[in-house]
């Protein structure tokens, strides 16, 4: 969303519905971190690191490692895209295999 | 038990090891640490200012243990974009992460693996009739669980197991075959970390 910001104060017939039609700007999407599945890191350890990184409760973190081992996949955290790069980031300090994306349902 | 962490009373982990096993973990981690090496532009020629300004690589890794470390942070392995644009967008923003994380990323991995080799170097000039006890703070058991953890990876991507059913064939190698020494270390290396994570679990 640009500010444009003019010289001197114009008039400016606003149109409520022109503005409703907007599309929902791509900053108001939040971003994900999936955490894909790998043959070689430990459900053990995988868990750990939820637990340790996440801050998650030992059920949600094993929940979270069972979708990772059995769907491929699971969404481990969400936010703006700042905070999804550095969990990703703190993933592959772990040797977890983390993408972001933007989350389009 | 060889290959057996416990925990320490009041915190940290402990595991007996004999030379062999301390020379095996000793040049696996010193394998990894020159892999890891400094990243592409991550020379800036010992200058603090210089290298807390340089840039990380933006391609990825040639070598396959390296991209497996470092994998791309925008392209999602399972779902490639059917459109090209985003494709290339995706690509374009994964070099941008690469260029502003790897150095950092590569820095953490080399420090662990140090730490590993220090340790080890510690306990070999400690140890008497072949078998010394490994003692290890909570800090340092970190340290030591990462740096396993990446050993794993990099015997794993070696070994080319990239699924689950990729394993079962390699637990029944012939001892003849080459990749045998290099699965026992795999397995005994998980036998370590799967204790040291128990001795650690919050």
């Amino acid at each position: 969303m640009a500010v444009v910001t003019s010289p001197a104060p114009v008039e400016i017939e606003r149109t409520e519905s022109a503005e409703e039609t907007f599309a929902v700007p791509e900053l108001d999407v939040p971003w994900i971190t999936i955490v894909h599945n790998d043959p070689v890191n430990l459900m053990s350890y995988v868990t750990y690191v939820f637990q340790t990184y996440f801050g998650y409760s030992k059920d949600k973190a094993t929940e979270l490692m069972l979708d990772v081992h059995h769907k491929g996949r699971a969404v481990v955290s969400s936010g703006s895209r700042e905070e999804m790069e550095r969990d990703v980031q703190a993933m592959h300090g772990y040797g977890l295999w983390a993408t972001l994306q933007q989350d389009r349902k | 038990m060889p290959g057996h962490f416990e925990p320490l009373p009041g915190g940290g982990a402990t595991v007996a090891l004999d030379d062999v096993e301390i020379s095996i973990i000793r040049s696996l981690a010193v394998q990894l640490l020159e892999l890891i090496g400094p990243g592409p532009a991550e020379d800036a020629g010992g200058d603090p200012l210089a290298e807390l300004f340089a840039e990380g690589p933006s391609e990825p890794p040639a070598d396959p243990v390296l991209r497996r470390l470092f994998p791309d942070a925008y392209t999602d392995p399972e779902q490639e974009p059917a459109d090209p644009a985003e494709a290339e967008e995706r690509r374009a923003h994964s070099a941008e992460f690469r260029r502003y994380t790897e150095n950092d990323l590569r820095a953490g991995k080399r420090e662990n693996a140090l730490a590993v080799i220090r340790t080890l170097d510690q306990l070999a000039s400690s140890a008497e009739g072949g078998e010394a006890v490994l003692k290890l703070s909570p800090e340092r058991s970190r340290q030591w669980l990462s740096a396993l953890n990446d050993l794993r990876l990099a015997i794993g991507s070696r070994l080319e197991i990239s699924d689950e059913e990729d394993t079962d064939p390699l637990y029944r190698l012939p001892d003849e075959d080459p990749r045998k020494p290099m699965v026992l270390a795999y397995l005994w290396l998980g036998g370590l970390q799967e204790t040291l994570v128990s001795t650690l679990m919050p």
